[in-house]
């Protein structure tokens, strides 16, 4: 599913500028633990998260996930937006909860039944 | 094993800086995209670099950060100064952390940091010397498919 999609599944708003959207999600991870999101075994395309400051911005660069969408209507501060927009990640902002988002998207068919932290168990 | 390098960079890592925290991985990161290494290659090795660095950002006075290439394998080497680790077999424990309130609120200091190094590493020295300094060694593999 294209990310434009899914932010009008999450009516979510653009705060980035001048970068595409138009990105294939296939893997989606949440958390607002950083550490998490560096110890996930399968690659991501797209951070669900509630953290707003820089180091998520680079945890994604560092990580290879292509976007971000921040739950619960939170918005980083403009020196975030603007590392963002020189890692030309987009970001996104919705007024959904977290666990709001993620029934959205999981319901939209992008769960999948298996666990991708810590050992990286084979799908159940 | 430095003799074979065919690229060698240093870069600064400034303890407590949380804005240009994670820009030496970055750049590590870069280099090796326009080399051309396997993106499963480069993910590992910046993930393991951007621990190691968060880790003197966050504990330590200074560091650097030392990228070496070979036509074997990628070594990043950490060397730090500050306050040390007391128990190396503790501080690799899943879970261990004496992270403050501040490093958690930037989402880190779960105790997952050396750990994942570990993880990402095929070869992870660590040594460190309590009121001096750490020292990482974080060595990992090519896939040299043709020989």
């Amino acid at each position: 599913m294209k990310l434009n999609q899914l932010k009008e599944i999450l009516k979510a708003n653009i705060l980035t500028s001048q970068i595409s959207i138009d990105i294939e999600i296939n893997n989606i991870i949440a958390s607002d633990l950083m550490s998490d999101v560096l110890n996930s075994k399968t690659p991501a395309e797209l951070l669900v998260t509630g953290l707003t400051n820089n180091q998520v911005v680079r945890t994604c660069e560092i990580a290879g996930i292509k976007a971000i969408i921040f739950v619960r209507g939170k918005t980083p501060d403009e020196e975030t937006i603007k590392l963002a927009e020189s890692c030309k990640i987009p970001l996104l902002s919705s007024n959904l909860s977290m666990f709001e988002a993620c029934g959205l998207l999981y319901s939209c068919g992008l769960g999948k039944p298996k666990s991708e932290y810590g050992t990286g168990s084979d799908p159940l | 094993m430095e003799q074979e390098a065919i690229l060698y960079e240093e870069f600064e890592i400034a303890g407590g800086d949380f804005v240009n925290g994670g820009s030496a991985s970055c750049r590590v990161k870069n280099i090796l995209k326009e080399i051309g290494l396997e993106p499963d290659i480069i993910r590992r090795v910046a993930i393991a670099s951007y621990e190691a660095e968060m880790n003197v950002v966050m504990y330590a006075k200074k560091g650097i950060m030392k990228l070496i290439l070979t036509p074997h394998k990628v070594i990043i080497k950490v060397d730090d100064e500050g306050p040390g680790i007391p128990d190396i077999e503790l501080a690799m424990q899943p879970g261990y952390s004496t992270a403050t309130p501040e490093m958690r609120e930037m989402g880190f200091g779960a105790g997952m940091g050396l750990p994942n190094i570990k993880k990402n590493a095929d070869i992870f020295n660590i040594n460190s010397t309590v009121n001096k300094g750490t020292n990482l060694e974080i060595i990992i593999n090519l896939n040299n498919k043709d020989e």
